[in-house]
């Protein structure tokens, strides 16, 4: 081998020592993060936030919200992470059949609302509504949880809705109305709340009885466990409720 | 020519980068319920939908890329590399970029979009054709540039004698011009296929997600990757059935460009 492959070599080895330095070294063990339901933006941040000014000690890495669904198959699949936080049972069950998370403890709950554009132009007073040709309705995918307690909202009230778009996470329905894409959309009421004057939002006959428990756990490989159970004992305390409770969320 | 030695190694990471993952989803396929998830009337109607979808993106590249390809290869130079540039940009575009682009434009609330849906109560996304035209955005650039690639590269002496011995413009375009570049038409008809049924981001955005309607492939791997358990078997099978269809165009495209060196 002459000197310049050396050279060469020695420059390739360099270089990917440089892409491999992850911020393992750089994470010490304080700050958590954090896997949230996409409904979970927002009062996450702001929770995430006071507990941070009153615990400096710690800090919380930017929050990943998607649908739980999705955040779920990420951490089946290995995802370093210290504390989830999902929109209903049923999506935290692959990760705790994994043992990778206990069953956690229930810390809000939520319901659903019909979400249109400021004013309902369309004049949509009920679910039925969802149904009428020349009403573009989006709704959650039924595999996610918004979607779930939608399909049930929905074969509660018998109404059959062909939605022109399923989405994989609330968000993106709230999007879509928000934009004037779809006339309307079944989100959680919370979402309608945080959009202030750019969604109506109108409560369905049935909805209170359709709800979704949000559960939230530490994981049991977590890095940083001892910071990740006090953030969680703060969402669950008498503070994070106050939080939780102003975004519109309902408590167990 | 002979390579140096140390080259090798850099070569086989590369080779694996791009080989590896593949052996990583073959080796989560579930053999035993391939069968089952392939056949299961939600892949099939996806995988029908992702067929009729990206043919028809692609008869749209080649009724209107063609053209484009002609007058870029035929234009002046600094004028054929402004075109060039421009025909590129779908191609360099965040995926989902191109999908707010089009919104932006064709949605309800676009620049195009609101004018027309509020005169005639028609809008583009959430339909078929929907899918259609973000395919069609992402994968003109493949067609536009191998066939101005060939055109190029393809012999003008044809053309001139053709013009001198009396043939107008039209039938030295039908019957020299095109049938010389047939091989490179193909080839990029086919690669523009193969890029519109891996089509994901645009139609997500643009399209949406409405099984049978707009659910095309990669949009139902996407939303069985959410689903619980069951599911994600379905989304391995689909994309191991993306894989194999890919790969056979992509080795068909490789005789279509054999025939082409004569």
């Amino acid at each position: 081998m002459n000197r310049k492959a050396l050279a060469l070599l020695a420059a390739l080895a360099l270089v990917l020592t440089g892409c491999a330095s992850n911020d393992a070294d750089q994470k010490a063990g304080d700050r958590i993060t954090i896997f949230a339901a996409a409904s979970l933006q927002g009062v996450f941040d702001d929770l995430a936030e006071q507990f941070t000014a009153a615990a400096p000690e710690y800090s919380v890495a930017p929050i990943v919200y998607d649908g739980s669904q999705a955040l779920a198959t990420q951490i089946v699949e290995g995802a370093d992470v210290d504390v989830v936080a999902f929109a209903n049972e049923a999506s935290l069950q692959p990760v705790t059949a994994k043992g990778i998370t206990g069953t956690g403890a229930i810390f809000a709950t939520n319901t659903l609302q019909i979400a249109v554009a400021p004013g309902n132009p369309k004049h949509i007073v009920g679910l039925a509504d969802l149904a009428k040709p020349g009403v573009a309705t989006v709704l959650c995918a039924p595999q996610v949880p918004c979607g779930t307690a939608s399909r049930t909202l929905l074969d509660s009230a018998r109404v059959t809705v062909k939605p022109v778009s399923e989405e994989t996470n609330v968000t993106s329905v709230v999007t879509r109305v928000k934009q004037g894409e779809a006339d309307a959309g079944l989100v959680y009421k919370t979402d309608v709340a945080a959009a202030g004057d750019a969604l109506t939002g109108i409560t369905p006959a049935g909805a209170d009885a359709v709800v979704n428990r949000y559960p939230i756990a530490v994981t049991k490989n977590a890095e940083a466990p001892k910071a990740a159970q006090a953030f969680v004992d703060f969402v669950l305390s008498d503070a994070g409720r106050k939080v939780l409770e102003r975004y519109g969320f309902g408590l167990p | 020519m002979t390579i140096p030695k140390p080259l090798y190694v850099p070569a086989l990471i590369a080779l694996a980068l791009l080989v590896a993952p593949i052996i990583g989803l073959v080796s989560r396929v579930r053999w035993g319920t391939l069968g089952d998830d392939l056949f299961s009337s939600a892949s099939m109607t996806a995988l029908g939908l992702s067929l009729v979808t990206a043919a028809c993106a692609t008869v749209v590249c080649v009724l209107f890329g063609t053209p484009l390809a002609v007058v870029i290869a035929r234009a002046a130079r600094r004028r054929a590399s402004v075109l060039r540039a421009v025909v590129l940009i779908p191609l360099v575009l965040p995926p989902m970029v191109g999908g707010l682009a089009l919104l932006a434009l064709l949605g309800r609330s676009g620049l195009v979009g609101k004018p027309l849906f509020e005169a005639t109560g028609y809008s583009l996304p959430y339909t078929t054709a929907a899918v259609v035209v973000a395919q069609a955005f992402v994968a003109m650039p493949f067609y536009v540039i191998t066939l101005d690639g060939a055109l190029r590269t393809a012999d003008c002496g044809y053309e001139q004698i053709a013009a001198t011995l009396g043939a107008g413009r039209w039938r030295v375009l039908g019957r020299i011009t095109l049938p010389l570049v047939l091989p490179g038409l193909a080839a990029g008809a086919a690669l523009a296929f193969a890029r519109a049924l891996g089509e994901f981001g645009a139609t997500a955005l643009f399209a949406g997600n409405a099984p049978g309607v707009t659910r095309t492939m990669p949009l139902a791997i996407y939303t069985a990757f959410n689903g619980v358990g069951v599911t994600q078997d379905s989304a391995v099978a689909l994309s191991l059935l993306l894989l194999v269809s890919t790969a056979v165009i992509v080795l068909g495209l490789r005789s279509w460009r054999q025939d082409a060196i004569r």
